[in-house]
């Protein structure tokens, strides 16, 4: 019983949880939100880019491709982080005047994003039938039209499921950007509840936090489980005999 | 009297490798303007890769192609394929555009007819194969005869001066491929040139005007149906029509 009243006033502290989330919904929520959407929207046509590359008829553009995304996806977030945000940062403010590690945050969560997001993009671009370029081609459309009318947006529509998964992520991984030492309106949910909890000793705020991210994501996953459904049974499927065939033609038949 | 502004085509010794593998090797074909010949042969003769190399497809390693007596080697192919309608297996209409967008699309992007007139033009392909009713539904709801239907469709209305069909009913219920050999028919009484790659023995018999028999890359037996059917003259069109009659 003792145990479970300390554990009980460690996370559900309520009137800590009360005083830490006005500051949540006016500076980490809005922060978290920037950071994962602009991170995910420049990770999104890098990750077009990276696709197109990726499917290029160019080796030298492949490679590069492959190359970018090896690295990105091959090393843990926080050291991509780090050194992105370190290492260029200084430069960034020379040339900028800009201080603060905030872009620098979400430059280097948008490039490893870039690197999955290119990948999901490549394989549903690589999955659509090659009849359909095929079938373009034949009609008198070129190679790069083809490409972009018909192949493109059909690969694109396919992968919306692990595009929102991506983003998901990305509201997660948003979190890591505390390493970098912002200042204190630049904070998002984590850590702000981070904050409240070294200074009051403790833990509830990091719940709160939970909350938080729980209440972003959960709704997104769902939405991803449904649209992967509608994607793949359609709105309908509704399949007709051929009740016309017989009155076409004259009836030659073999 | 002929419906369409349709043109003859020639083959003249096309030559065609991947690697090692040779997939054509010196293929003569002339297909008379308003006529229609037919392909036949065994699987991996070459047939549907001819179609293809003839369109540009797949550019010839070797050879010329004259559409209606001038060589089309140098033009642009992507040009020359406007000219040359195609008609696939697995009808690879576009799934993600109606019905009508799949016929009225190149309308508007190649001949650059304005919205409207291209979406009227489609109504009435769709019309001549009997599904203007479909226009508005995705192609994924028809049946596969349908489907077929509307990708001959969406070849006529480019007005091609030639009608490929590579083996268009292969991939169809037993039921519905009558409707589409019933509208082969069609066309090719109205006069348009065509190649069809087929196995149906009794279009090539019936309806074609020119029968190819190919087999390991090169024509072995070129003719009228009632020679190659009733007298074939080498062993191997023997053999396969034994083996497919």
């Amino acid at each position: 019983m003792d145990t479970l009243t300390r554990l009980g006033e460690t996370f559900l502290d309520w009137k800590a949880i009360g005083e830490v989330l006005p500051t949540m919904f006016a500076v980490g929520l809005p922060n978290t939100l920037i950071i994962a959407l602009s991170a995910g929207l420049i990770g999104t046509l890098l990750g077009i880019l990276l696709a197109l590359m990726g499917i290029s008829r160019n080796p030298v553009a492949r490679w590069i491709a492959r190359i970018y995304t090896d690295i990105f996806r091959g090393l843990p977030s926080i050291l991509i982080l780090l050194v992105i945000s370190l290492g260029f940062g200084p430069l960034f403010r020379e040339a900028t005047g800009i201080s603060t590690p905030y872009p620098m945050g979400i430059a280097a969560l948008a490039l490893m994003a870039a690197a999955y997001i290119g990948e999901i993009f490549r394989s549903g671009i690589q999955s659509v039938d090659k009849g359909q370029l095929e079938a373009s081609r034949a009609l008198g459309f070129g190679y790069g039209p083809s490409m972009r009318m018909i192949v493109v947006p059909q690969g694109i529509r396919r992968v919306l499921p692990a595009l929102m998964n991506q983003f998901i992520i990305l509201i997660k991984e948003s979190s890591l950007i505390f390493t970098l030492g912002l200042m204190a309106s630049e904070r998002e949910i984590f850590q702000i509840g981070r904050d409240q909890a070294s200074l009051s000793g403790n833990l509830s705020p990091y719940v709160a936090a939970g909350i938080f991210y729980l209440v972003l994501t959960i709704p997104l996953t769902h939405l991803v489980n449904y649209i992967d459904n509608r994607l793949r049974t359609g709105k309908e499927q509704k399949h007709e005999p051929d009740e016309a065939a017989a009155v076409i033609g004259k009836g030659a038949h073999a | 009297m002929s419906h369409f502004e349709s043109g003859s085509l020639t083959g003249k010794n096309l030559h065609l490798a991947f690697g090692h593998n040779k997939v054509l090797r010196g293929i003569d074909i002339h297909v008379e303007k308003g006529t229609a010949a037919s392909v036949i042969g065994p699987s991996g003769s070459g047939k549907s890769t001819l179609l293809r190399v003839m369109n540009r497809l797949i550019e010839p390693d070797q050879g010329d192609i004259l559409l209606d007596g001038r060589s089309v080697l140098k033009d642009n192919p992507d040009e020359l394929r406007r000219r040359i309608g195609m008609v696939f297996q697995q009808f690879n209409l576009f799934p993600h555009k109606s019905v009508g967008e799949n016929v009225a699309f190149a309308l508007r992007k190649l001949r650059k007819l304005p919205k409207d007139q291209a979406w009227a033009e489609a109504l009435e392909q769709l019309d001549k194969v009997g599904l203007k009713h479909k226009a508005e539904v995705r192609p994924a709801t028809l049946s596969g005869g349908q489907q077929q239907r509307v990708a001959i469709a969406r070849a006529l209305a480019m007005k091609p001066e030639v009608m490929f069909f590579d083996e268009a009913t292969s991939a169809l219920d037993p039921e519905l491929v009558k409707g589409v050999l019933a509208l082969m028919t069609e066309l090719a009484q109205e006069g348009m040139t065509m190649v069809v790659v087929t196995h149906e023995m009794g279009f090539s018999r019936n309806v074609s005007n020119q029968v190819v028999f190919m087999d390991g890359g090169v024509v072995v037996e070129n003719g009228s149906p009632e020679q190659l059917f009733t007298e074939p003259k080498t062993e191997r069109l023997q053999k396969f029509l034994s083996d497919v009659l």
